[in-house]
């Protein structure tokens, strides 16, 4: 199996990115919360201060590294929970068909012509801020391309020889949409959670700019570009790190659903094996 | 196994009265301007254990609608289903699981038929626990038999059907069809979709597990050389119904309708270079059928109460010959061997 060169630099950043989230407390050099000190306020990136520090004197390369936590946590559990929700809806949808059918598709045409990030908004000023709220309105506003996906692809496989075989078996429904529709829709249910877990971290980044996210003492990616926005011109750093490493994982979340995209396409299946 | 000594007086293992699948075609929300379709309207079959019953006719004739319905996959509009003595259509149904292991089906395609993210040995395996078998030498043992009555070999189980062959995958469609130990396995164009080299094998090992198992079958052809082979008894429809069923050597030898003719005359004979019968246009559609006989635009026998008068119902003789046809005294036994208006000229 040849995997193209984008393919595995997307992995790469993202295999970095979860591996910076895991070992934040050992890679961070000081505790990004309280490792303030008013004695290094403002120092530009350096060899001791790697990202420089923000008016509090804290560092910001340890408030990265422990922002990942965070961006990573809400873009991987909020596409979790959009994947369970879309394929449980697309799949029931596309087997059953009939008024279950419709009303499936009047709700994700619903969530298609609601700006999924206004939505969220929405459900984040009545939850209040915090991560709880963030993986919520995160998870419950981007399942329609998951949904529609897995509908569509039920749609075509309830067709096929081995389903009907399957029900001649005497397999019920359930049974069937487990073990015979959703192995042979996961390539690019795959596809699509990747590519939806790097616009849930942007999502995040957004909401947490507009202070809707994490609230300020915690580090996360986007609260920290929403805080340094004041100082842009006098303190770049402050910006540009926590912007980069957004760029980076997002960049590299999208490389890798490419790539997954190409691996899992039936006809580069065939010619794999 | 189950053998023929079970079944005592009654000998039909399945019994089909009746049957009628009716699809409502349009119509919006208030309902105007709906229509039916008749895909099946009115069709009886007898089944005799250990028989090979042909069913055969033009694509859309309902033969697929008769074997989905058996199988309990569609629900008749009409009509009765007895499956071994057991009625598994209208009011007290059979369960599907109870359905499973009397009747299964071997699909036309073996490419479309076996799940490609599922090996050999889990798509034989998961039937048999469904049905209760959990001890593992025993589902060991039952798969490994079952492999090699169909030919494999027992170390081929933990493969994948991408790495088998058309044929072979047939043979693990068959394998499928018979893990739960049915007493009547449908066929429903088991060759068609092989190479013509393979086509035999398969045929024989049909042939063969009917003998060493015990199976009846209904075999769903249009390809008469293919029922020809393997049917004891043949049933031709069309447009929905049967217009001729009964012995198979009474019917190659004696076809009595005029549509069961004009197909035994299609059949490629390459000792005979004359150009070959055909039916003359399209079958008619059954939302929409012919005044009179269903058969009658494209038949060359047609007379005037053939187009005024619906087909007669089906006139079975003292040898089990059955004919709808008006006029099927007077043209039995004739095939269309004559040129005639009726060749469009291609061979």
């Amino acid at each position: 199996m040849k995997l193209g060169t984008s393919t595995i630099i997307g992995g790469v950043l993202f295999a970095l990115a979860i591996f910076v989230g895991l070992f934040a407390p050992w890679l961070a050099h000081t505790d990004p919360v309280m490792g303030a000190n008013l004695m290094n306020a403002e120092e530009p990136p350096s060899w001791i201060w790697w990202f420089g520090t923000d008016a509090q004197g804290r560092d910001i390369y340890s408030r990265v590294v422990h922002g990942a936590r965070i961006s990573l946590t809400v873009g991987i559990v909020s596409q979790l929970v959009n994947s369970v929700i879309g394929v449980t809806l697309g799949l029931t949808a596309g087997y059953w068909g009939g008024w279950w059918d419709d009303v499936v598709n009047a709700l994700t045409n619903l969530m298609l012509a609601i700006p999924s990030l206004i939505f969220a908004l929405a459900i984040m000023a009545v939850l209040g801020p915090g991560l709880t709220s963030l993986l919520i309105a995160l998870g419950l506003t981007n399942w329609s391309f998951s949904c529609r996906i897995a509908r569509a692809s039920a749609l075509s496989l309830k067709s096929q020889g081995y389903v009907q075989a399957a029900k001649v078996l005497g397999y019920g429904d359930l049974r069937i949409m487990i073990t015979q529709l959703l192995p042979n829709m996961l390539g690019p249910i795959i596809v699509i959670s990747t590519l939806g877990m790097g616009g849930a971290i942007l999502a995040e980044a957004a909401l947490s700019f507009l202070g809707l996210g994490i609230r300020p003492p915690y580090p996360s990616w986007g609260s920290m570009l929403s805080e340094a926005r004041d100082q842009i011109t006098t303190a770049p750093w402050l910006s540009v790190f926590p912007g980069l490493a957004i760029f980076l994982t997002v960049l590299g979340l999208n490389l890798l659903g490419d790539g997954l995209r190409d691996i899992l396409d039936p006809q580069s299946r065939s010619r794999r094996t | 196994m189950h053998d023929a000594a079970h079944g005592s007086a009654d000998d039909v293992i399945l019994r089909v009265e009746d049957l009628a699948v009716h699809y409502p075609i349009g119509g919006g929300l208030r309902g105007g301007g709906r229509r039916l379709l008749r895909a099946v309207d009115g069709v009886d079959l007898e089944l005799k254990r250990g028989e090979c019953l042909g069913l055969v006719g033009e694509s859309g004739c309902g033969k697929s609608t008769v074997a989905l319905s058996i199988l309990g996959l569609q629900t008749p509009t009409r009509g009765r289903i007895v499956l071994d003595g057991q009625v598994v259509t209208g009011g007290q149904s059979l369960d599907r699981m109870a359905l499973a292991r009397i009747v299964q089906i071997v699909f036309q395609d073996p490419y479309a038929s076996l799940n490609p993210r599922q090996s050999v040995r889990r798509t034989l395996e998961a039937p048999l626990r469904l049905h209760g078998m959990t001890a593992k030498s025993e589902i060991d043992g039952r798969i490994e038999a079952m492999l090699s009555h169909v030919g494999l070999r027992p170390e081929q189980a933990g493969r994948y059907p991408h790495e088998f062959s058309g044929g072979q995958r047939q043979r693990i469609g068959i394998a499928r069809a018979l893990i739960l130990n049915p007493r009547i396995v449908i066929c429903d164009e088991p060759v068609s979709a092989l190479d013509v080299s393979i086509r035999a094998q398969i045929i024989n090992l049909l042939l063969e597990l009917k003998e060493t198992l015990g199976l009846s079958y209904i075999m769903i052809s249009h390809d008469l050389g293919v029922v020809e082979h393997m049917s004891d008894r043949v049933a031709v429809m069309y447009l929905g119904r049967i217009v001729e069923s009964g012995d198979w050597r009474e019917i190659f030898e004696r076809p009595a309708h005029p549509y069961t003719q004009t197909l035994i005359s299609a059949i490629p004979d390459p000792l005979r270079r004359a150009p070959l019968a055909t039916t003359r246009g399209e079958p008619p559609s059954p939302l929409n059928p012919p005044d009179g006989c269903a058969f009658n635009p494209r038949c060359r026998h047609a007379e005037a109460v053939c187009r005024r008068a619906p087909a007669p119902s089906l006139d079975v003789r003292p040898d089990g010959h059955a004919v709808r046809c008006w006029r099927a005294d007077e043209i039995a036994g004739q095939t269309v061997a004559e040129p005639s208006a009726a060749f469009n000229g291609s061979s």
